[in-house]
């Protein structure tokens, strides 16, 4: 594929926050002591007022979010995924999700590209501990475009919202016309052989190898599922019936993300073998994020091998 | 206050009491002790101290109160009946399961609630993001929050403690209730938080001690908060877990349970007795 600037999706979130701000007064930001990493050191430039520092107390942080967005003001609380999803579970269940307030979980540092931090700071759970809160919209970008248009699309939305950025900077492939819409997949590979449905950096991993699995002729529809809750159920489905197989790919554990949501759907309205590619129930550890990446076979290498053998090509 | 006033609030702490008795009864459940603790604390609040209205609950420039303790909630909703938030039958139906009365307080179901609480160390997070959320939209509504003593071993309530200090919250206002028992017993065996004012004072509030169940107290603390500029004001009121009914006075066994039919004739008649002796004078 032809070379493509690269971007991380934190830099995306701090744009679009400061996007945000100029356009709505009610938009308060707040941070953990993380704001240069998250960026929302961005926002804090522009608007040192409207953001909020709570020093190293996530718990307290997303509560406050709470209180914040009982009064109409529209907060955006940002950590690294580990410590928002992780050590402030509970606060987002009871003081975010359980009253519904319109409060914006924006984390960044998922996954496994964290790099030499290591395992303590690798998180590959958030999806799962955030789907599994009652009306909680989960949602991760492919590029800095699409975190953008996302996080835009989550201040317009009245309710709670998990967004996860990544720290590592990654192919920008979508043009800046790109409309995005929570709840709604993209297929950015039409194809009828395997279906492989992909979110955050495995996006591009995914369409590489879709070009080379198309050397090789196999044609793979292959679907950017940026939203993982709501799933598009009707994409899911539609491409399940139309490739008989289905792969799913994200920088996540197999267990509770985009995989096992792609499977429960497909194991009750549409039978369909599925092979997930993630973390397989283990922890990380220190390196390069692009070695990483490849050691645990969240790469496109790995997934033209799992789709062969899949096929038994 | 005029003797009076005092009166009518002291029928009102009766009338309170004899909802919270009366809810967690029918409901053969709940938490009457820390209830009854705050029962003169719950009234000062929304009979006299707090800018509500409970024709139009969601009012944007009202006071907040967050029962940071939620499991109180049989004080807060008997509270909010008499101040006419809802029917004050309606407190019959705590905790069954066509109530919009939980076990704990939910914003999304009960008129006049500002805060989902339960979890401890919560709500006075939550109480800080609204004293900021107010000022940043210019308005000269004050936070109240309502916290345990025992509930203060949770380490969030200090980051909160921590945050309101680091912002000047003059809006905010916290009063913990000491009344020294939390479920596994004596607070100080369990986990001593003392000294409570002290460590307050450390993270920078305005702190009052008050006998809890003393409304010309609680007034001139109420009062005094409103002076402070630059600081979260937190009061330290010191009461009697299970006050007014007999047997519940001082025993970490009313914490969270319900009067038996046997018991609920006692505490209410005492109750009654009490309002008698109140409404008479």
């Amino acid at each position: 594929m032809a070379d493509v600037k690269k971007i991380a999706t934190r830099e995306g979130y701090g744009q679009a926050l400061v996007e945000l701000g100029q356009a709505h007064e009610n938009i308060v930001v707040l941070d953990a002591d993380l704001a240069g990493a998250t960026k929302t050191g961005t926002f804090k430039k522009a608007f040192p007022d409207r953001h909020l520092n709570f020093g190293i107390a996530e718990g307290n942080m997303m509560s406050a979010a709470a209180g914040l967005a009982a009064t109409g003001m529209v907060p955006f609380a940002s950590s690294f995924a580990m410590f928002a999803t992780g050590r402030a579970f509970e606060q987002i269940r009871n003081s975010i999700a359980y009253p519904r307030l319109n409060v914006k979980v924006c984390a960044s540092h998922g996954g496994i590209s964290v790099g030499e931090d290591g395992a303590s700071h690798q998180c590959c759970e958030d999806y799962a501990l955030m789907r599994s809160l009652p009306g909680m919209v989960v949602m991760s970008p492919a590029d800095n475009v699409e975190c953008i248009a996302m996080v835009k699309a989550a201040y317009e939305y009245v309710g709670p919202v998990y967004i996860r950025t990544g720290r590592s900077a990654v192919p920008v492939f979508h043009g800046e016309d790109f409309k995005f819409q929570i709840g709604k997949g993209e297929v950015v590979r039409e194809g009828s052989d395997i279906a492989i449905i992909a979110n955050g950096l495995m996006v591009y991993e995914a369409m590489k190898a879709g070009e080379a699995l198309a050397e090789q002729g196999i044609n793979a529809l292959i679907v950017n599922m940026a939203t993982i809750k709501p799933l598009d159920e009707e994409l899911v489905l539609e491409a399940a019936r139309k490739c008989g197989k289905v792969i799913t790919c994200e920088e996540h554990s197999v267990i509770g993300g985009l995989g096992e949501a792609v499977c429960s759907l497909l194991s009750e309205k549409l039978p369909t073998p599925v092979k997930r590619i993630g973390m397989n129930d283990e922890f990380g550890r220190s390196g390069p994020a692009a070695e990483l990446l490849q050691h645990y076979g969240l790469c496109a290498e790995n997934i033209v091998k799992v789709t062969k053998d899949f096929l038994g090509k | 206050m005029t003797e009076l006033e005092k009166k009518e609030l002291q029928i009102m702490a009766c009338k309170v009491r004899m909802g919270i008795i009366d809810s967690t009864n029918a409901a053969k459940c709940g938490h009457p002790g820390g209830s009854l603790s705050a029962a003169e604390m719950f009234t000062y609040l929304y009979q006299k101290e707090l800018n509500v209205d409970p024709a139009n609950p969601q009012w944007a420039d009202r006071d907040r109160f967050v029962l940071s303790k939620g499991h109180t909630a049989p004080g807060l909703y008997a509270a909010l009946a008499h101040r006419g938030f809802f029917p004050v039958e309606d407190l019959l139906t705590l905790r069954k399961i066509d109530s919009y009365l939980q076990g704990h307080p939910n914003m999304t179901m009960v008129p006049g609630v500002d805060m989902s609480t339960g979890s401890l160390g919560q709500g006075i997070s939550c109480a800080v993001g609204m004293a900021l959320g107010l000022r940043f939209q210019g308005k000269n509504a004050r936070v109240y929050s309502l916290l345990g003593d025992g509930e203060i071993q949770e380490g969030q309530v200090w980051e909160a403690c921590m945050s309101a200090s680091h912002y000047g919250l003059d809006n905010l206002c916290i009063i913990i209730d000491n009344n020294g028992l939390q479920i596994d017993g004596n607070i100080r065996d369990v986990m001593s938080p003392y000294p409570i004012a002290d460590k307050l004072i450390a993270f920078g509030f305005h702190t009052i001690a008050i006998d809890g169940h003393d409304f010309d107290q609680i007034e001139a603390a109420f009062a005094e908060a409103k002076t402070v500029k630059g600081k979260p004001t937190a009061i330290v009121m010191n009461t009697v877990k299970g006050k007014g009914v007999s047997f519940m006075e001082n025993n970490a066994g009313w914490h969270g349970k319900a009067t038996n039919p046997a018991e609920y004739e006692i505490a209410s008649a005492e109750l009654k007795a009490a309002l008698a002796e109140l409404e008479g004078m």
